[in-house]
């Protein structure tokens, strides 16, 4: 038992590592001979004691059909993994329509089949201890009231090892690789303690096969291993059915090679493995049970015990240990796996849906779902092995182990046509399954648990010899007068024929609804759909409002879920908390709301998916939905890189836009500079050719030479601006930046004005408030400036200028003002552009160049200071400022000097 | 012998044209913009205008139009800077007689006044 514990808990490490023992071709394998239990171990060699070769059924029916699993067991597993299936119960009512019901009746069915198969063995466990202590050769149940029984503590060391290994995770389809990597070595070690045994009684207490058969033929056992007549023959027939079908559905079955398989491609190996296994472990059971028939002839041994019985009468105390360890794995091995699968299908099947359609109960519930449903499988574990131990007590210790297995075989064979129809036949339908499933299970408790019932005690003898109420036509054991079967056999052919009789008439009577036919269509084609679910999945039925919201809380989070169904409620008017399903409304609001987090197809799909009658699909919801938000995410990075893109054009578009744009200006300044030089080349060529053609009194001559010479310098004047202009435009210029009395250079500028003034009847006067002010500057480039300025103000004014300089603290400032009409306040931004003029107006000719202005400001900015306009008490200024880099003592002085 | 109305904001232009026609026994007369020329328009009924373009005021195209709608007869020369394909276009839609771009040929310019005013 520790070593389970070890073993499950190591396994269970390393695969939270990411190593995964269990996902491996031969550990999948070994776990299928979870199969094979107490009743293989100490059952077989009973029953072969009794029935000679009919033990073997059991196992040619898997060995058979194991080729056919490809077809069969394949499907399943592919159906389980995309529909998120955890149990046989889940898989049968998610086939029809995502049943509640059928779900419910199949759990309730298989807990009635399996509840006396667990049972058995407890009584193998309990009894093989006896024997073991005692060495009273008998398996019947003790007497020893619960608390004084060993069994009764060893029954519940196993529910806590199935709930340590069996409920961590809520979800039922998660795997438990620790548990079955505990089955997987317990399946290797019933297997050596069973093959050490069947050496032991061959070789060591017979002499080989050939000694044992011979011995049991001159005790007249030989009808044991040769074929029986007819009657034996349709047993062989109906048992190799049987076990045919519970290899494919027994819960533990289906857990194992279902629920708990990693790849579908290990079936490959299992198909050949298994086989093998069976083979292997049943080599030694007729030699055992011959060799036990003849040593104990005549004594009061039960056959069930020979594997036990025969060591220890030969003192082999240390082999005894080892068997009774083996038939410990093979008895726990099965009662773990069962009560998982049981405890899934009770939780999911059963309780949750009661949960979940009961007001007061989801209420209490719906906060804590995962925890609950772990919660309902640990209790369910304990309570199926509770009821085990008290059947057992109660029933199972006055009947052999295997017609105990055998009956329970039988309940389950009745999951047998509505699986099958539901994987190849379309038609299949709720109905149907249901009722096919409910007839079959009461043929199958009339015929065979009645008996077992009154054999207990609990019934009158006269049930048995003359049927229900007397009617010989009902009698449990020979149904409508049929004789001649064993009660297994009859048991079978009874219940599953009514049942299969009942699912495919009442299939074909009526038609499905279409949410039934989606299922159908998606476990009959599965192969087809593979992963995804169809998109044309269309539900207008009932949903559970924790779904729904569990589904938008994952996605818009817990405070925009309330909101929106506060939203909701306000806008319908109606409450929520109606019954446990809500109006096609709300499923429809929530598609709505969903859609605009992970688009419409999805949020359809999600929405379809999660507005089901189970529970345990939840998970698979959410899974989708992570990947959609994933997608979801996926997008929007997308149309982030996608504005950034746009963004990006549009940043190169503007680049263009401005390169256009100056491109233009640079053709526009080509043409106004080629333009403006036009002028001066007309009046010198017109000139030439007078001076040139025509005989000139030298007065003429002279004047027009003269003007040819003005020409000319206009135009270098003109040619040295553009060079200017466009070195300081591309940064080339240089200042020659000189300490240099600002005063000094003012004043010569305005000297050489003072003749223009003159001439235009201008009025000038200076206002310079300071002395020997030396700063760091290009003095020509500022004297340029400060001409430019006085030269546009002469050219402008009515009668006055004025120039003016004020010194702060960090600046001079110097001011030209003049009476003229001023600059527009619209083409003030524009007035320092080059060739403004020539630009603004197209045909009026400017005065000047038009570059004056443009070249005054690059001059100031590259002294870092700045150059403007503005009105002031009517007149125009223009302005500009000089930071003084290096200031020497200020002495303010007014001085106006006058023309 | 016809009067010819020379119209420039140029200074040295308008002296180097009015001694070249004066020379070839015409009446100049001498306008510095499109309102001064007008007036004169008026006044003298000049057989042939030597008009510029880019003058403040009214420009030289405003002229024309003006000449062209009131006396077809009129001859108009747009002597101007503008060599723009538009430019030229846009003289001559007007009715103007030549465009003639600066800087022009004094020799060409007399040849075509005179085949003009015959």
């Amino acid at each position: 038992m520790a070593l389970l514990f070890a073993i499950a808990w190591f396994s269970e490490r390393s695969s939270e590592k990411g190593e995964s023992y269990a996902s491996n071709p031969y550990v999948y394998a070994l776990s299928l001979a979870v199969y094979c239990t107490a009743w293989t171990y100490y059952g077989s060699v009973g029953y072969a004691a009794t029935n000679g070769l009919e033990f073997l059924t059991i196992y040619i029916g898997p060995s058979l059909i194991a080729p056919l699993w490809w077809l069969v067991m394949r499907k399943m597993i592919r159906v389980s993994k995309v529909q998120r299936i955890s149990s046989i119960a889940d898989f049968i009512s998610s086939r029809y329509g995502k049943s509640v019901s059928l779900g419910g009746i199949v759990t309730v069915f298989c807990l009635l089949g399996i509840l006396p198969y667990i049972s058995i063995q407890i009584k193998a466990i309990a009894s093989s201890f006896e024997i073991l202590t005692t060495g009273d050769f008998q398996m019947s149940g003790n007497l020893l009231p619960f608390y004084s029984d060993a069994a009764f503590y060893l029954s519940l060391g196993l529910a806590l090892f199935t709930i340590l290994f069996g409920t961590r995770d809520v979800e039922a389809t998660a795997r438990h690789d620790g548990l079955v990597t505990a089955i997987a070595f317990e399946s290797i070690f019933k297997l050596v303690a069973f093959l050490v045994v069947g050496v032991f009684v061959t070789f060591i207490v017979y002499d080989g096969f050939q000694d044992i058969f011979t011995q049991a033929s001159i005790r007249g056992f030989d009808h044991l291993f040769v074929f029986g007549d007819e009657i034996a023959s349709t047993d062989w027939f109906w048992m190799g059915i049987l076990s045919m079908m519970a290899i494919l559905f027994l819960p533990r079955q289906f857990q194992v090679s279902v629920v708990e398989n990693h790849d579908e491609n290990h079936l490959d190996k299992a198909m050949w493995l298994f086989p093998l296994y069976l083979l292997i472990i049943n080599v030694f059971v007729l030699p055992i049970a011959l060799g036990g028939l003849v040593h104990f002839e005549g004594e009061a041994v039960d056959a069930d015990t020979f594997v036990l019985a025969l060591p220890i009468t030969y003192n082999q105390d240390w082999l005894a240990l080892g068997v009774y360890l083996g038939g410990f794995s093979a008895a726990t091995g099965m009662i773990i796996v069962s009560t998982i699968a049981l405890s899934n299908m009770v939780s999911n099947n059963l309780v949750l849906p009661v949960i979940l359609s009961n007001d007061k109960l989801k209420k209490k519930f719906q906060l804590r779902l995962g925890e609950t449903v772990i919660w309902i499988r640990r209790v369910t574990i304990i309570l199926i092995i509770i009821l085990a131990y008290a059947y057992y007590k109660e029933v199972a210790g006055k009947f052999s182990i295997v017609s105990i297995g055998l009956i329970s075989f039988v309940a389950i064979a009745q999951l047998t046509p509505a699986i099958i129809g539901g994987l190849f036949w379309k038609k299949g339908s709720k109905i149907g399954a249901t009722v096919g499933i409910i007839a079959g299970f009461g043929v199958w408790f009339f015929t065979l648990v009645t008996p077992t019932i009154v054999t207990a005690g609990y019934l009158p003898e006269t049930f048995l010899s003359e049927g229900l109420m007397g009617i010989a036509a009902l009698k449990p054991s020979s149904l409508f007068g049929m004789e001649g079967m064993s009660p297994i056999s009859h048991g079978l052919f009874f219940s599953l024929t009514i049942n299969t009789f009942a699912y495919v008439f009442l299939s074909l009577l009526l038609t499905q609804s279409s949410k039934e036919h989606n299922q159908a269509v998606v476990f009959v084609d599965i192969f087809k759909y593979s992963t995804t679910l169809d998109s044309s999945i269309i539900w207008k039925g009932q949903a559970y409002l924790p779904d729904l919201k569990a589904l938008l809380v994952n996605f818009l989070g817990q405070v925009k879920t309330d909101e929106a169904l506060q939203e909701f409620e306000a806008m319908t008017g109606s409450s929520l908390e109606v019954k446990g399903a809500v109006n096609s409304e709300l499923v429809n609001y929530s598609e709505r709301l969903l859609s605009g987090v992970i688009g419409t197809a999805s949020a359809r799909i999600m929405v379809a998916s999660v507005v089901k009658e189970e529970e345990i699909s939840m998970e698979e919801v959410l899974g989708i939905l992570r990947e959609t938000q994933e997608l979801k995410f996926l997008n929007l990075e997308l149309k982030q890189k996608s504005k950034e893109l746009t963004k990006a054009s549009t940043k190169l578009q503007k680049l263009n836009e401005t390169l256009r744009l100056n491109d233009m200006l640079k053709d526009e300044f080509i043409s106004t500079v080629t333009h403006e030089m036009k002028t001066p080349l007309t009046s010198i060529r017109a000139f030439s050719e007078i001076l040139l053609d025509e005989d000139l009194p030298e007065e003429d001559r002279k004047k027009f030479l003269d003007i040819i010479i003005q020409e000319t310098s206009r135009m270098t004047r003109l040619i040295d601006q553009v060079l200017d202009l466009e070195r300081f435009d591309s940064g080339r210029q240089k200042l020659n930046l000189e300490s240099t009395d600002i005063k000094i250079l003012l004043l010569q500028a305005c000297e050489s004005m003072f003749q223009v003034f003159k001439e235009k009847k201008i009025a000038f006067t200076m206002d310079l408030p300071f002395d020997a002010l030396e700063l760091a500057v290009d003095e020509d480039r500022v004297k340029q400036v400060v001409l430019n300025l006085l030269s546009n103000a002469s050219k402008f004014a009515n009668s006055l200028t004025e120039i003016r300089a004020v010194v702060t603290d960090n600046y001079l400032q110097v001011e030209v003002y003049d009476d003229g009409k001023g600059v527009p306040a619209e083409e003030v931004p524009y007035i320092f552009d080059k060739f403004f003029q020539a630009k603004n107006q197209t045909s009026k000719k400017p005065i000047g160049s038009g570059l004056g202005l443009a070249i005054s400001k690059k001059i100031i900015e590259y002294h870092g200071g700045i150059i403007g306009v503005e009105r002031k008490d009517g007149l125009t200024c223009f302005s500009f400022s000089l930071p003084l880099f290096q200031e020497k003592n200020v002495e303010p002085e007014t001085q106006k000097m006058y023309e | 012998m016809s009067n010819i109305l020379i119209v420039d904001d140029e200074p040295n232009i308008l002296l180097s044209l009015e001694f070249l026609f004066k020379k070839e026994g015409y009446r100049v007369f001498i306008a510095r913009d499109g309102d001064e020329a007008l007036g004169i328009i008026e006044d003298r009924m000049p057989a042939l205008l030597i008009l510029d373009i880019m003058m403040p005021k009214v420009d030289g195209y405003e002229v024309c139009r003006h000449v062209k709608s009131l006396y077809p007869e009129m001859k108009v020369i747009f002597l101007t800077a503008k060599s723009k394909q538009q430019d030229i276009q846009k003289g001559l839609n007007l009715g103007a007689d030549l465009y003639l771009t600066k800087p022009f040929s004094t020799k060409d310019l007399v040849l075509k006044v005179k085949s003009l005013l015959n």
